[in-house]
C-alpha cells in the first residue's frame, strides 16, 4: 500500500511539469502583460519594471529560470501585489480556503449522505420526490445567485449573520460561505447516494445479509451503504481538490480572504507568477486527492487490492 | 494536534482583548474598490492607493477635505519669478512615526528613489518637471544631478525644467508622498510590511491581508493628531461594488468608494442622501484612429460625434452617474478659462445633428449605397458594452454598420499602445491634478503612448508647447483653450461623457465633503454613533 502511494506520489511529478509548463507558456499567450493598464506607461517606464521582474529576458530563460526557482520552492514575486511573494498571498489564503472547503465538504457529506439514504429506503414516496426536487434545485441554481440571496437574507434583513467579511475562528462569518459552497454538492452527492443505494438494496450481498435477519440498521449502515458509497468516493476526488483551494464567486461575494479569486485576477492581470502559483497548487491538489480517493477505495471495497 | 488548540486558544484570547481594547476607539469601516497593489508610494498607481496613502502620509502639500491645497509637512513656499526654483519651509514637529524628525533630505531621498530606474516606478513620469528627472530616470544621468536640494533640515529646494504652474497641485498626487529612507535601507522592498513600514501621516499601519482588509490606527507622533478624531481605520476592498452596497445596508461599512450603476435609481429611493454623485475629475470618450482612412477625414469624425446622443448615454446607459460631455477637459478643473471650449453642436437638437452628420458623410462620400463599415473595440465591462451597443445604434441612421471587439483590460491597452489596430476604441482619463494640461497632452504627436486618435497637428503642438513655456496663468489658460478649440474641431477623440463619484456615505460619517477630486482624507472626518 505505502509503496503503491509512493510510486503514484513519484508518478505525479512529471503530470505536474507537463502542467506548468503548459500553463506557463498559455499565459503568455494572452495578450498584453501585467503593467497594461487603463494608463500606459512612458516606454522607459515599461522598460524599467520589466527589467525589474526579469521579463525582458527570452521566454526560454524566463521559464528556466522560473523551473529552477519552483524547484527550491520560491514561487516568485507576484506582479500586481508588488509587496508580496506570491508563497505570501498564497500561504496567507491556503488555510482560509481549506477551513472554508473542509467545512463545506463534511456538512455536504453529512447532509446530502443522510438525505440520499433517506430517499433511497422511500423510493417513489413523497420524500424521495422531495429530496430530488432540492436536489435539482441545489445543482441548477448557480451559486452567483444564492450568494447575494442567502447575504441580502441573513445580513441585510434580518440582520442575524454578518453580510460579508471574514474573521478567523468566527462561525457566524463562515455560516453562509458554507453553506453556499455544500449546497451544490449536497445536491450531488444526495443524488449519487440515492442511485448507488437503490442498486445495492437490491444486490446479492445485501439480499443474503437480510435473509440472515440482521437488522436493517446494520444491513444499511454497513453493508448497502459501504457500496453505495464508491460512487461518492470517485466524485470526491476532484470536488474535495476544488472546493478546498476556494471558490471565485464565494470569495468576492463574502470578502473572504481565500486563494480562488488569485486564479480569476492573476489571469485577469497577467500577474504571471500568481497565476503559476495557483495551478501548482490545484495541480498538486488533484493529484492528492485522487491518490487519497483511490487509497480508500481499497478500505471501503474488498474487491479492490494494491501492491 | 495539541499545538493547533494552544494556537486557538491564543488567538482567541487575543481576538477577545483586541475587541474589548476596541470597543471604545472610533474605527471607519472604509469601502474601497480593491485591494492596493503595493504600499510603496514610489510604485503606486492607483486611487484605491491614493485613498490610503494619503491617511498614512504626509507630503509637502496635502488635499483638504474638501479637495483644495493645503500646506502639509511644508508650510509655506515661494515660487521664484521665473517660475523654475520652489522653496519649500518644513515644519519643525512633523515627525515620522518612530518620532525621528521629518527632514528635507527625506524628501530628497524619497525623490530620488522614485527617479531611480532601478525602483521600477509606474508613474515616475507624472514628476518629470523637476530638473533632469527624465533624464535620470532614462538612465542617462546621475541620481544627484535631480533638482532636489536640502538647503537646511528644514528648507527644500526644488528646480524644475520649465515653469509648471500646476506643480504645487502636482505634489498632493500621491506619488510625492515621502518614504522613511532608515527603514527603506534596512527593509528593503519590504519596508512597506507592516511591523516596517514607518509613516508621517495621521495613520500608521497596524496589518494588511489582501482581499481582507487593511488596518491602521492612529499615529500618536503624528505632529496634528490632536484633531484626528477617529482612532482605527478598515480598508475593505470590494471588487464587486454590490457586495459592498450589501454591507453598507447591513450596517457592517460606513462608506463605499462606488455604487454599482444599474441600481443607482433604486439605490437614491432605499438610501436617499446617503448616496453622493458628484462631478469627477475625469472624461469617457472613443478614440478615432485617424492614421486608417477613411477615419483621417475630419468629416466622418465630426459625422461620428454629432449623432452620438451623449444625453442619452448619461441618462439610461449609466443612471445619472455620469455627465454629458462636450469637451475633453471636465468642468472643475484649475488654471483654465471662465467659458470652457466645447463641441459647436453640443446646444442644437439631435434631429439637426442627424441630419448634419448625414450630410457630412455624404460628403465624405457614405450613404445608404456605400454604407462605412467600421469596428469598436472596448475592454470587457457591462457598462462598456451597453454603451458600445447604444452608440452602435445611433449611428445606425447615417447608414454606419458596426461590428465589436471585446478585449479583457490588459488586451485592450496593450493593443492601444502597440498595435493601434482599432478603427474606435473606447477610452477613458481620470485626471492626476486638475489643470486642463493634464487632459489635453494626451493628444500630442509625441505622446504615442496615449496618442490614441493618432492625432498629429503641428499648429495643436506648439500651442501646447507655448502653454508649458508660459508663466502668466491666464495667457497660459488662454493657449491651453486655444488648443482644446483646435481638438474639438478635429475630433481625434470623441468626448462622450464626464465622470462623476458615486459614493455611500452613511450619516454616522461626519465631515465628508463631495469634491471634484474625489479625496476623503479620514483625519478631517469623525464617527458619531
Amino acid at each position: 500500500m505505502l509503496s503503491y502511494a509512493l510510486r503514484r506520489l513519484l508518478g505525479a511529478v512529471p503530470t505536474i511539469f507537463v502542467i506548468i509548463t503548459i500553463a506557463f507558456f498559455l499565459m503568455r499567450v494572452a495578450p498584453g502583460g501585467p503593467f497594461d493598464q487603463e494608463r500606459t506607461l512612458e516606454p522607459q517606464v515599461m522598460a524599467n519594471l520589466q527589467a525589474a521582474f526579469g521579463l525582458d529576458l527570452p521566454l526560454w530563460q524566463q521559464y528556466l529560470r522560473y523551473l529552477g526557482n519552483l524547484a527550491t520552492g520560491d514561487l516568485g514575486p507576484s506582479f500586481v501585489y508588488r509587496d508580496f511573494s506570491v508563497q505570501q498571498l498564497l500561504g496567507a489564503g491556503l488555510p482560509i480556503s481549506v477551513q472554508l472547503g473542509v467545512s463545506a465538504l463534511v456538512l455536504a457529506l453529512i447532509l446530502g449522505g443522510t438525505l440520499g439514504v433517506i430517499a433511497a429506503l422511500r423510493q417513489n414516496s413523497p420524500v424521495d420526490y422531495l429530496v430530488i426536487a432540492v436536489a435539482t434545485f441545489g445543482i441548477t441554481v448557480p451559486n452567483f445567485v444564492v450568494a447575494p440571496v442567502l447575504s441580502l437574507v441573513f445580513g441585510v434583513w434580518l440582520s442575524v449573520l454578518p453580510a460579508g467579511g471574514w474573521q478567523d475562528f468566527s462561525l457566524a462569518h463562515m455560516a453562509l460561505p458554507v453553506i453556499t459552497l455544500a449546497l451544490p454538492q449536497v445536491a450531488v452527492i444526495a443524488r449519487l447516494i440515492r442511485g448507488a443505494m437503490l442498486e445495492a438494496l437490491r444486490s446479492d450481498h445485501v439480499r443474503t445479509a437480510r435473509a440472515y435477519g440482521l437488522p436493517l440498521t446494520m444491513v444499511v449502515g454497513v453493508h448497502a451503504l459501504r457500496a453505495a458509497s464508491l460512487p461518492v468516493l470517485s466524485y470526491l476526488g476532484p470536488a474535495a481538490a476544488a472546493l478546498l483551494t476556494g471558490s471565485v464567486v464565494v470569495e468576492t461575494i463574502f470578502g473572504i480572504p481565500g486563494i480562488g479569486r488569485y486564479f480569476v485576477q492573476g489571469a485577469l492581470n497577467r500577474d504571471y507568477t500568481l497565476v503559476m502559483g495557483t495551478v501548482v497548487i490545484v495541480a498538486v491538489f488533484v493529484v492528492i486527492f485522487n491518490l487519497l480517493v483511490d487509497l480508500l477505495y481499497a478500505a471501503v471495497d474488498p474487491r479492490v487490492r494494491y501492491g | 494536534m495539541r499545538r493547533t488548540a494552544r494556537l486557538t486558544m491564543t488567538a482567541l484570547v487575543a481576538l477577545a482583548l483586541g475587541a474589548a481594547a476596541h470597543a471604545e476607539a472610533a474605527t471607519y469601516y472604509r469601502g474601497s474598490s480593491g485591494d492596493p497593489e503595493t504600499l510603496d508610494t514610489h510604485k503606486t498607481s492607483t486611487v484605491v492607493e491614493a485613498h490610503i496613502l494619503r491617511d498614512l502620509l504626509e507630503g509637502l502639500v496635502i488635499n483638504d477635505a474638501k479637495g483644495g491645497i493645503a500646506p502639509g509637512v511644508a508650510t509655506s513656499w515661494e515660487v521664484s519669478d521665473d517660475g523654475l526654483t520652489y522653496m519649500f519651509h518644513l515644519r519643525d514637529d512633523a515627525k515620522w512615526s518612530d518620532d525621528s524628525p521629518v527632514t528635507a533630505g527625506d524628501f530628497v531621498y524619497s525623490l530620488r528613489r522614485i527617479m531611480n530606474p532601478e525602483t521600477g516606478a509606474k508613474y515616475a513620469n507624472i514628476l518629470y518637471p523637476i530638473k533632469n528627472a527624465e533624464a535620470i530616470n532614462k538612465g542617462d544621468m546621475a541620481l544627484d544631478s535631480l533638482g532636489v536640494e536640502a538647503v537646511d533640515d528644514q528648507t527644500l529646494q526644488i528646480t524644475l525644467e520649465a515653469p509648471t504652474p500646476y506643480f504645487v497641485e502636482l505634489l498632493t498626487h500621491q506619488t510625492s508622498l515621502p518614504v522613511h529612507p532608515p527603514s527603506v535601507e534596512k527593509f528593503g522592498n519590504a519596508f512597506v510590511q507592516p511591523g516596517n513600514f514607518v509613516s508621517n501621516g495621521p495613520y500608521k499601519l497596524v496589518s494588511f491581508t489582501p482581499n481582507d482588509k487593511l488596518v491602521m490606527e492612529k499615529n500618536p507622533s503624528f505632529h496634528d493628531a490632536d484633531s484626528v478624531a477617529i482612532d482605527r481605520i478598515e480598508y475593505l476592498p470590494f471588487e464587486e461594488r454590490a457586495t459592498c452596497l450589501r454591507r453598507f445596508e447591513a450596517g457592517e461599512v460606513h462608506s463605499c468608494q462606488e455604487v454599482p450603476r444599474e441600481q443607482l435609481a433604486s439605490i437614491k429611493t432605499r438610501l436617499g442622501d446617503q448616496l453622493h454623485v458628484a462631478p469627477f475629475l475625469g472624461t469617457y470618450y472613443y478614440a478615432v484612429n485617424g492614421a486608417h482612412a477613411p477615419f483621417d477625414d475630419v468629416r466622418v469624425r465630426q459625422a461620428l460625434s454629432m449623432a452620438v446622443d451623449r444625453e442619452f448615454l448619461a441618462e439610461e446607459i449609466f443612471s445619472g452617474s455620469m455627465l454629458p460631455a462636450y469637451s475633453l477637459v471636465p468642468p472643475g478643473v484649475s488654471n483654465y478659462v471662465e467659458d470652457q471650449p466645447e463641441l459647436a453642436y453640443a446646444h442644437d437638437s439631435m434631429l439637426d445633428r442627424e441630419d448634419e452628420a448625414i450630410r457630412l458623410l455624404g460628403e465624405a462620400g457614405f450613404g445608404p449605397d456605400n454604407p462605412l463599415k467600421l469596428e469598436i473595440s472596448y475592454n470587457t465591462a457591462e457598462d462598456h458594452r451597453n454603451t458600445a451597443t447604444a452608440i452602435a445604434e445611433m449611428w445606425r441612421p447615417l447608414g454606419v454598420e458596426v461590428t465589436f471587439n471585446q478585449r479583457d483590460l490588459s488586451a485592450h491597452y496593450a493593443m492601444l499602445r502597440d498595435d493601434k489596430s482599432h478603427q474606435i476604441a473606447r477610452a477613458g482619463w481620470i485626471g492626476d491634478y486638475a489643470d486642463p494640461q493634464n487632459f489635453l497632452f494626451l493628444n500630442q504627436s509625441d505622446n504615442p503612448g496615449f496618442n490614441y486618435g493618432a492625432y498629429d497637428n503641428p499648429e495643436y503642438d506648439e500651442l501646447m508647447g507655448k502653454a508649458a513655456m508660459e508663466t502668466d496663468l491666464d495667457k497660459r489658460a488662454a493657449l491651453l483653450a486655444q488648443a482644446e478649440g483646435l481638438f474639438l474641431r478635429d475630433v481625434p477623440q470623441i468626448p462622450l461623457l464626464y465622470y462623476s463619484s458615486t459614493s455611500l456615505v452613511s450619516p454616522k460619517l461626519k465631515g465628508w465633503e463631495d469634491n471634484v477630486r474625489n479625496v476623503h482624507p479620514t483625519r478631517f472626518m469623525s464617527i458619531d454613533d
